[in-house]
């Protein structure tokens, strides 16, 4: 009986550290995924934008990338304290007025940020582009961001194409790269 | 051993269900307790634009009468469960609380139960044997042999 008692503490101990060793070989294979996007980019490969949902910031409903297959879209991730952001939110307004009706989507994606910040922030610059509101800030890692702003370009076959710009650009590198995402075909 | 047990238990318990006073907080208690999401340190130690203004947030809450319970879920709401700097002490995330001091527990009941055995077996030599003449353990039998082999070599 003490034998069999034995045994199965035995069997849950190893259990429990095996499901532990999994559980952090997870955690690392996605993190993993994340700082793989940006290299695989600057091999010149097309890794699949991982695949993602997001509240929309005024909470109305839900925003996923994969509907926007066939579309090519700017991932612009930012928070209304940071300060390049400021200067990157009329430039991307500028490129949604101007190729939406060619298929462009910038989607904004605010992270870390307080919603009501963000709202003001929308308020403030006329961004009419929809903002998906992230606060705890997921899907930073999935990509492998490291800080704000980081702008992405998914083209219209749902793959990643031209850069991944961290901090800001400026209109001839967003006009570059938003040319690329077009250029895509589904 | 079984009083061990329930003074362990108890101890547990305080801990894993203490705290929780909703009088109204400061700023230093409550830098302490969150954390800044981009720095991953506590608000305390982060000079981050994020943590600067979590920091007037929470001022603005305290100065609006709100207990500490308030603002902490004003802040997860905002930033998720990740903004808290120890896991709160309810649902599974109790089991972050209870497990370290459960394991805690195993392990110190283990070492007694294991050191008990122990000298109880050293107090307790083979009792099967006859203690010797000079009164110690006798020796074992395969070193008796070889040295009985050497003496009756010796004496030869």
């Amino acid at each position: 009986m003490a034998r069999r008692v034995k045994l199965i503490l035995q069997a849950a101990a190893v259990l429990v550290v095996a499901s532990l060793v999994v559980l952090l070989g997870w955690q690392v294979a996605r993190q993993e995924e994340g700082r793989g996007l940006a290299a695989s980019l600057e091999r010149g490969e097309r890794p699949l934008a991982p695949q993602l949902e997001f509240d929309t910031l005024d909470d109305d409903g839900t925003i996923r990338l994969s509907d926007y297959r066939g579309k090519a879209v700017v991932l612009n991730f930012w928070a209304s304290w940071c300060e390049p952001c400021k200067k990157e939110a009329p430039l991307l307004q500028e490129a949604w007025e101007r190729y939406r009706d060619d298929g462009l989507v910038v989607l904004g994606i605010d992270a870390q940020d307080f919603r009501s910040d963000a709202r003001e922030f929308v308020e403030r610059y006329g961004l009419t582009y929809p903002i998906a509101y992230d606060g705890n800030g997921a899907s930073l890692g999935r990509f492998g961001n490291t800080g704000f702003p980081e702008t992405w370009f998914m083209g219209r076959d749902g793959r990643l194409v031209g850069e991944h710009i961290v901090g800001e650009f400026d209109r001839e590198q967003l006009e570059e790269n938003v040319r690329a995402a077009l250029g895509t075909t589904r | 051993m079984r009083r061990l047990a329930v003074v362990l238990a108890v101890a547990l318990l305080a801990a894993a269900c203490g705290g929780g006073d909703d009088e109204t907080p400061t700023l230093a208690e409550l830098e302490k307790q969150f954390i800044c999401p981009t720095c991953q340190t506590t608000l305390e130690l982060s000079n981050a634009p994020v943590a600067d203004r979590m920091r007037a947030f929470i001022r603005e809450r305290i100065a609006a009468g709100d207990s500490e319970s308030e603002i902490s879920d004003a802040l997860v709401a905002q930033f998720g469960e990740g903004v808290l700097a120890a896991p709160p002490k309810e649902g599974f995330n109790l089991l972050a609380w209870v497990l370290p001091l459960a394991g805690g527990a195993v392990a110190i009941g283990a070492l007694a139960v294991a050191l008990r055995r122990w000298s109880r077996a050293r107090a307790e030599p083979a009792s099967d044997a006859a203690p010797s003449a000079n009164g110690r353990p006798p020796l074992d039998p395969e070193l008796e042999r070889r040295l009985d082999e050497e003496l009756a070599r010796f004496d030869g």
